[in-house]
């Protein structure tokens, strides 16, 4: 279990001269699920987004599955493959059934044969338990739907890592629920997961550690059980005033 | 409807009150001493039977410049027994469109390839010659047909080249970023009649003295690249009216440039802009007549020029309201088909 899957290394990003991510070190390891919060602005989402470079760092190294994230093409387009991403606004793509929503990426990226991506693709539907929706379009279903579908197409990739941007940031309280469900069964099957969110009963019952960021720097990294009952940075307890209240 | 429905219809919808009762008055004037004496011409005192302009004796419209000059209107001066050639290219056309709608989905993009890549190639076999046809030249080629030849060239040409324009505009290459914003600019930026001139009579002083490239040939490409830089303007507008997450959706998948902006980007950017890119095909269907300032004669050019017959002089009416209709009724097609693919395409609900 300590295999490291992804690591950074005194990584650093700027936005102009905005300085987003401050002398991040960071490791992951295969199966780990690792909540990250903190408060807005704090550079978590960036931070995530780092892994599968749709953000690029100018400074330090970020390593995922030992390949070296560059910023050249070539390596990053073989680890995407590796790495599903869920976001806050699901990104479904509106044109396209929610089948095929799935089965595209397995078709066009993986080459597989049409009528095995949507086995694939309903084989997921299913266990996000929206399979009887397969043929509707993203519009047509409500936002906890949409989620759970999106989290679906990021598995039919079958990636080995699985980041999570705010997954239910944009849901109403009830959704919430159906899509924590479904991650937490990822969990128990073992998936590797990044997760950005402010859930903190969700991160009590499923993360191995929790990071809490703030200005750009990781402020605190502990073993979630830790993290709830002796954080010690003044930040940390505050923040975790607030959203525990 | 009864009378009272009529009265209250009109009181609503005509005079509700004392400004829209001039408006709704005035109309009606204009309406009705407009209308009547043109029906009087265009019909009741018009000669639509005939041989010559001597047949029209009754002072109406003489429908019979029309009847006498419309395969002329129509071909050209293409020679009569090579006709069919034009219509067999133009049956198949019209067969491929319509039955596009009648099979499933999964041949759709075949017919699209056979329109796109395969039909020119027999379109223009058959009507320029070859495989054993005889070579009929493009300068006996005009009239309707040659219009809707430049109108669907210059759509199979412009369309893929605004595209990538389109993509180019937006690529993170300084290089080619700067190449297609310049080249959009440029052709955006001088008059269709320049571009016009400048293939038909510039562009063979830059040749080399024994190359020649065809006259129609040089001015449907030009038209095709002027268009191109509109289209490409057009598709832009699409491709800015998508979220950036979608582009980071298709990456996180793992697809390439090539595979995020075919399958996710452009399907959707294209549907936005459907408006926009038939107002666009329409311009270019009615602009075609300008091919008349380098000699090539079109619909109108046919009709001007047969005007200008010393046995058919003072037919410019009957013409030009025979080219308008004419123009008016495809731009309408153009514009209904369009609209039944937006319909068609709208799969969201937000």
């Amino acid at each position: 279990m300590s295999e490291k899957i992804i690591e950074f290394k005194n990584v650093n990003k700027w936005y102009g001269k905005f300085h987003v991510l401050k002398d991040i070190n960071l490791f992951v390891n295969k199966g780990e699920k690792i909540i990250i919060c903190g408060p807005s602005g704090s550079g978590k989402s960036t931070l995530i987004r780092c892994i599968n470079g749709l953000e690029q760092h100018q400074d330090g190294n970020i390593i995922v599955e030992g390949i070296e994230l560059d910023n050249t093409l070539k390596n990053i387009d073989k680890i995407r493959g590796d790495v599903g991403m869920v976001f806050q606004q699901f990104n479904l793509f509106p044109h396209l059934t929610i089948l095929d929503n799935c089965a595209l990426a397995p078709a066009w990226v993986k080459k597989i044969p049409k009528k095995r991506s949507e086995e694939i693709a309903m084989e997921y539907l299913k266990k996000v338990r929206i399979s009887e929706q397969a043929l509707k379009y993203p519009g047509q279903l409500s936002g906890g739907q949409q989620q759970r579908a999106a989290i679906a197409r990021a598995l039919c990739m079958e990636p080995k890592i699985m980041l999570f941007d705010e997954p239910t940031s944009a849901l109403d309280a009830e959704m919430i629920k159906e899509v924590l469900e479904i991650m937490t069964d990822l969990a128990k099957a073992g998936m590797t997961m990044v997760v950005v969110s402010h859930e903190m009963g969700f991160a009590k019952t499923v993360a191995d550690r929790v990071i809490f960021m703030d200005e750009g720097k990781i402020i605190e990294t502990k073993k979630t059980k830790d993290f709830f009952e002796n954080p010690e940075n003044d930040r940390t307890k505050l923040f975790l005033s607030q959203i525990l209240r | 409807m009864n009378k009272e429905n009529i009265k209250n219809w009109l009181k609503v919808n005509l005079f509700s009150n004392w400004y829209n009762s001039i408006i709704s008055l005035f109309v009606l004037f204009v309406f009705f001493s407009i209308i009547p004496s043109f029906i009087d011409w265009a019909i009741i005192k018009a000669t639509f039977i005939g041989k010559t302009k001597a047949d029209c004796k009754t002072g109406g419209a003489c429908w019979v410049f029309i009847s006498v000059w419309f395969e002329k209107f129509i071909y050209g001066f293409y020679p009569d027994k090579e006709l069919w050639r034009v219509n067999l290219a133009f049956i198949i056309l019209i067969l491929t469109v319509v039955s596009a709608f009648f099979v499933k989905p999964k041949i759709k993009p075949f017919i699209l390839f056979f329109l796109i890549f395969i039909f020119p190639i027999i379109g223009f076999v058959l009507i320029h010659g070859g495989f054993g046809l005889e070579n009929v030249e493009t300068r006996v080629w005009g009239g309707l047909s040659l219009t809707f030849m430049l109108t669907f060239f210059g759509i199979i040409f412009a369309f893929p080249l605004g595209v990538l324009l389109a993509l180019g505009k937006r690529s993170e290459l300084p290089v080619i970023k700067y190449f297609c914003i310049v080249f959009v600019e440029f052709w955006r930026g001088i008059p269709l009649i320049t571009v016009l001139f400048a293939a038909a009579i510039m562009f063979p002083l830059l040749l080399p003295a024994n190359t020649s490239v065809d006259k129609l040939l040089r001015v449907a490409i030009g038209l095709g690249i002027f268009e191109s830089a509109y289209v490409a303007e057009v598709i832009r507008g699409g491709l800015q009216s998508l979220p950036k997450g979608q582009y980071e959706a298709a990456k996180s998948l793992g697809m390439s440039y090539w595979k995020m902006n075919f399958l996710i980007i452009l399907p959707q950017a294209i549907k936005t802009v459907i408006p926009g890119l038939t107002n666009t095909f329409i311009a270019l269907f009615k602009d075609t007549p300008l091919i008349i300032l380098v000699g090539l004669l079109e619909l109108l050019g046919m009709v001007n020029l047969a005007k200008s017959n010393s046995y058919w002089l003072g037919m410019a009416i009957e013409g030009y309201i025979f080219v308008g209709i004419i123009f008016w009724f495809f731009s309408y097609l153009l514009s209904r088909y369009t609209q039944s693919l937006e319909k068609k395409f709208s799969t969201e609900r937000h």
